[in-house]
């Protein structure tokens, strides 16, 4: 596949922790391609590296060794001023427990990320307006995440993810702190998202239900790809 | 303005909290600057003190009186504009713990040299006229609610037996941190009576007050008077009124610096506090900063939100303190009586709260902002949930 259809791109990729003064390696000679408008399902068991990976992805964490690619960037040669300008332009983030800001109403924390392009108020105002309206929460624009359903805050953090447009959705754990219904809902959400808007998306899930919609499953165990 | 409204609102996240730490800031910049009050109160006569006045006493001690004679000689100096004696008193009235400051003076030079001291001319004249009259600061009429034509009587101690004066005028200050705390009755009313009572110790002055014509010859001035008693029965030592009050002063430093001591032991009491709250409220929001990060906002937006948070926590325990410190002085020097002659808040003592505040406000969230700014995204997340 050409590097240009590529939305991630990982050769002989190498990660390890140090703990109590061992290394203990978490990821070993991964090597993965991804392609633009994908929807890939990381699973695998607890501690087999899946969150590292897609963190390695997401640009929030580093690697050892290797190569990644990912949007066409080699983000490890990035300092973290500049991997801090790509993510806000490249990735969405799409996490297990929300992470809302809790002081700011569900409008406030879609806006957030959009304070960090220059855009101005009317057009800031006007793109919250259909991000909130295509996860189906324009009636909730005031409410704080404690006012919210879990189901309803994960729904505000995927508005906050794509309002800036991203190439990228990482995704960890998005269903695993709601209940079926809620799941199924946010799920198909994500399939809209990438099969209306084109956004490639990598999801870690334990839940093999949940792993079902995506397109594309990925195995790991010990830190290896095994399919 | 979103920075603000973040810090604002996160300001107010743990109302409890922050409403103690609030009071505990509050507490700390009330007490400092009454501290720094009490030690400005101490200072008062020295900086109240005109640079054109200076003091003639005995080099041995202030407890040896000088020769009434002294004063016609000082006066013939070369420079000299006038000459006045004063003598402590140190009267009774009704009960030792009824302290004020009593002066024996020569009325005329000595209300002329200082200005300050503001007299209703009608009453001034009758004091002059009176032999056994008596002018009264304001502070202390309102005090022991003295008015003019009262008696008061006071009983010696330096010099035995019953006094009765007269309140013939109420000076009023100049400015409000003239001392309005006096009594100050005829040199030669005292003098007469020694002279019956104790006619040994007749004709004797505690000091002299002198006032110079050119305050670039001050130095010169004092080393001429003391010059010209130098090897006579009681030598002289001169000095510019400043320096005389901060000999008094000097007296009582070790209290003065025990105070200052105090007053910076607080701040740093309430800094400690202060870095603890913000500890608590940076390490529960860890979750939060790593998500910041993770959306792409730096170092500086964090450390905008820690520190804004940690100033705004100050500058409203400071702003109610400082706002305090002004009546809680009125009332503190109400109760005082005439013990602090003076006892204003001073611009600088305000200055002095907002510096420790400020400080407080940015050393609080140092080590937060740090911590926050390194915090690896990773880990940060970890805490959520």
């Amino acid at each position: 596949m050409p590097q240009s259809e590529l939305a991630v791109s990982i050769h002989h990729l190498v990660k390890s922790y140090h703990r109590g003064g061992q290394v203990v390696p978490v990821l070993s000679d991964i090597t993965l391609d991804i392609a633009a408008g994908e929807f890939v399902a990381l699973m695998g068991p607890s501690g087999s590296g899946k969150s590292t990976l897609l963190n390695l992805i997401a640009g929030i964490d580093r690697p050892d060794s290797g190569e990644l690619r990912v949007c066409g960037t080699d983000i490890m040669a990035l300092n973290e001023a500049e991997l801090a300008d790509w993510r806000a332009g490249h990735v969405g983030f799409i996490f297990q427990f929300y992470n809302l800001m809790p002081v700011l109403t569900a409008f406030e924390n879609v806006e957030l990320p959009l304070l960090l392009t220059g855009l101005g108020a009317r057009d800031r105002r006007e793109r919250v307006g259909v991000a909130l309206n295509m996860v189906g929460l324009s009636d909730r624009v005031d409410h704080y995440p404690s006012e919210l359903s879990g189901g309803q805050q994960q729904r505000v953090a995927i508005a906050r993810a794509i309002i800036t447009d991203p190439e990228i959705l990482v995704a960890d754990e998005p269903t695993g702190d709601l209940d079926r219904v809620s799941a199924e809902d946010i799920l198909g959400l994500m399939e809209r998202m990438n099969q209306e808007l084109g956004k490639t998306i990598i999801m870690v899930t334990h839940d093999p239900h949940a792993a079902q919609r995506a397109r594309l499953l990925k195995h790991l165990d010990k830190g290896v790809l095994v399919d | 303005m979103h920075l603000l409204k973040l810090i604002l609102r996160n300001t107010l996240r743990h109302k409890l909290r922050t409403l103690l730490t609030v009071l505990g800031l509050l507490v700390a910049i009330l007490s400092f600057g009454l501290l720094q009050t009490v030690v400005d109160a101490w200072y008062s006569g020295a900086n109240n003190a005109a640079p054109d006045r200076l003091v003639t006493r005995s080099s041995v001690s202030l407890m040896v009186p000088l020769p009434v004679h002294y004063r016609e000689k000082i006066r013939a100096l070369d420079g000299v504009r006038s000459v006045a004696a004063a003598n402590w008193f140190a009267g009774v009235y009704q009960e030792p713990k009824n302290f004020f400051p009593q002066f024996a003076i020569d009325a005329v030079p000595y209300l002329a040299m200082y200005p300050e001291y503001r007299i209703p001319e009608d009453q001034l004249r009758d004091f002059l006229r009176d032999r056994k009259g008596a002018v009264v600061g304001r502070k202390l009429a309102d005090t022991y609610g003295f008015r003019v034509g009262d008696t008061v009587p006071l009983k010696g101690t330096i010099f035995s037996g019953s006094w009765d004066f007269v309140v013939r005028a109420i000076y009023d200050g100049a400015t409000p941190r003239t001392d309005t705390s006096q009594f100050f009755f005829h040199w030669d009313y005292l003098n007469e009576s020694v002279r019956t009572r104790a006619p040994q110790r007749a004709d004797q002055v505690g000091v002299f007050v002198v006032r110079v014509a050119d305050l670039s010859r001050a130095a010169e001035i004092s080393r001429a008077i003391d010059t010209q008693f130098s090897n006579s029965a009681v030598e002289t030592l001169t000095e510019t009124e400043q320096a005389f009050q901060i000999g008094f002063v000097k007296q009582t430093e070790a209290i003065v610096i025990a105070i200052r001591i105090v007053s910076f032991v607080v701040i740093f009491i309430i800094l400690a506090v202060m870095a603890n709250t913000m500890a608590m409220t940076a390490r529960e929001r860890m979750a939060e900063y790593a998500t910041l990060k993770a959306l792409g906002f730096g170092p500086g937006f964090l450390g905008g939100l820690i520190y804004g948070e940690s100033l705004a926590i100050a500058a409203a325990g400071t702003l109610l303190g400082v706002a305090l410190t002004f009546p809680v002085a009125d009332w503190f020097a109400r109760q005082m009586g005439t013990l602090f002659p003076v006892f204003e808040v001073s611009a600088s003592t305000v200055q002095l709260q907002l510096a420790c505040a400020a400080v407080v406000g940015v050393a609080a969230a140092v080590l937060p902002a740090w911590r926050a700014a390194r915090v690896r995204i990773v880990e940060g997340l970890r805490a959520a949930g």
